[in-house]
């Protein structure tokens, strides 16, 4: 195995698993704001304001991933081709 | 052998030593549509005939003003200024790709990079003329000076976190068109694109809101974030 096989594999397992913490959290804090409404509809505004703010803070995880695979397969320094 | 694939943008021409990249050149043209609108739009203003291009105006100043009073609990007409232009500017940005041939500049860690660095710099400087210098540094001992360490990174991961979200995003979705494209090219990659929409202005909205919210915090009209 060369260097470039490693960086693809690795691009593909830190995305991989690093989807699954944040698909989890993600559920859970949807799951949360659907209670939420339902039990207050007159609250609607601030329920969702404040979930699409705290969507973004777990997807920040996701997306760390994803820039580092995006390194590994465009920006490699490792790889001098 | 494959060509060198980079996440580099290509470069349009130099002026002297420095090379400008694609970017900027979307970036100005960009900035001179959105300059030549809103010279457009304010420049017969009428309370008793509006026209449509006027009522569209007073709808997105009334959302951000509306946006701010909630966020911030603060006077929106300090604010609207700078958070308003943020959000114009990176609506613009990430459905500027609808056109075909245009490569949003959001979509590069260069541009977002330069956003959060203003929003970095608004928030010290806005918390400092609130509170005074003194008083502005105490707030990173609170609630004791073990949490001074935690504070600082937390101004840096923050303001990163900003940049990195907003180009992660922007640029995912691209390649992802790209992907499909290169796959199946008819058709297929226009409910890709459809999304494209949706996700451009669900993070333009989270950008603003966030800036929002830091600059409160930093003021202290809002819990700090």
């Amino acid at each position: 195995m060369n260097v470039e096989m490693i960086s693809i594999l690795s691009a593909g397992i830190a995305v991989g698993l690093g989807a699954i913490g944040p698909g989890i959290g993600e559920g859970i804090a949807v799951a949360g704001a659907m209670d939420a409404l339902a039990r207050q509809p007159e609250a609607t505004g601030t329920i969702t304001r404040t979930l699409f703010v705290g969507l973004a803070m777990i997807e920040t995880m996701a997306i760390y991933c994803l820039v580092i695979a995006l390194l590994l397969l465009f920006a490699n320094p490792y790889v001098h081709a | 052998m494959m060509e060198k694939a980079t996440l580099n943008a290509p470069i349009v021409f130099h002026v002297g030593p420095v090379p400008i990249g694609l970017e900027v050149v979307t970036t100005w043209v960009i900035m001179a549509v959105l300059v030549g609108g809103a010279w457009y739009g304010s420049r017969r203003l009428s309370a008793t005939r509006p026209s449509r291009f006027q009522v569209i105006l007073e709808m997105v100043v009334g959302f951000l003003g509306g946006l701010i009073r909630d966020v911030m609990g603060a006077d929106p007409a300090v604010f609207l200024p700078l958070i308003g232009t943020l959000f114009l500017y990176i609506v613009t940005c990430n459905l500027s790709p609808l056109i075909p041939g245009v490569k949003p500049p959001t979509a590069s860690f260069e541009t977002t990079g330069a956003l959060g660095l203003i929003v970095f710099f608004t928030v010290h400087s806005l918390g400092v003329r609130k509170r005074g210098l003194l008083g502005y540094l105490r707030t990173y001992l609170e609630p004791t000076v073990v949490f001074l360490p935690l504070n600082i990174l937390g101004e840096l991961t923050r303001t990163f976190a900003l940049m990195v979200r907003l180009a992660g995003n922007i640029m995912s979705h691209e390649l992802t068109i790209a992907v499909i494209i290169s796959l199946v090219g008819l058709l297929v990659p226009i409910p890709f694109m459809a999304l494209s929409i949706l996700v451009g202005l669900v993070q333009a909205y989270i950008f603003t809101i966030l800036a929002a919210v830091f600059i409160g915090g930093a003021m202290g009209t809002v819990e700090k974030g």
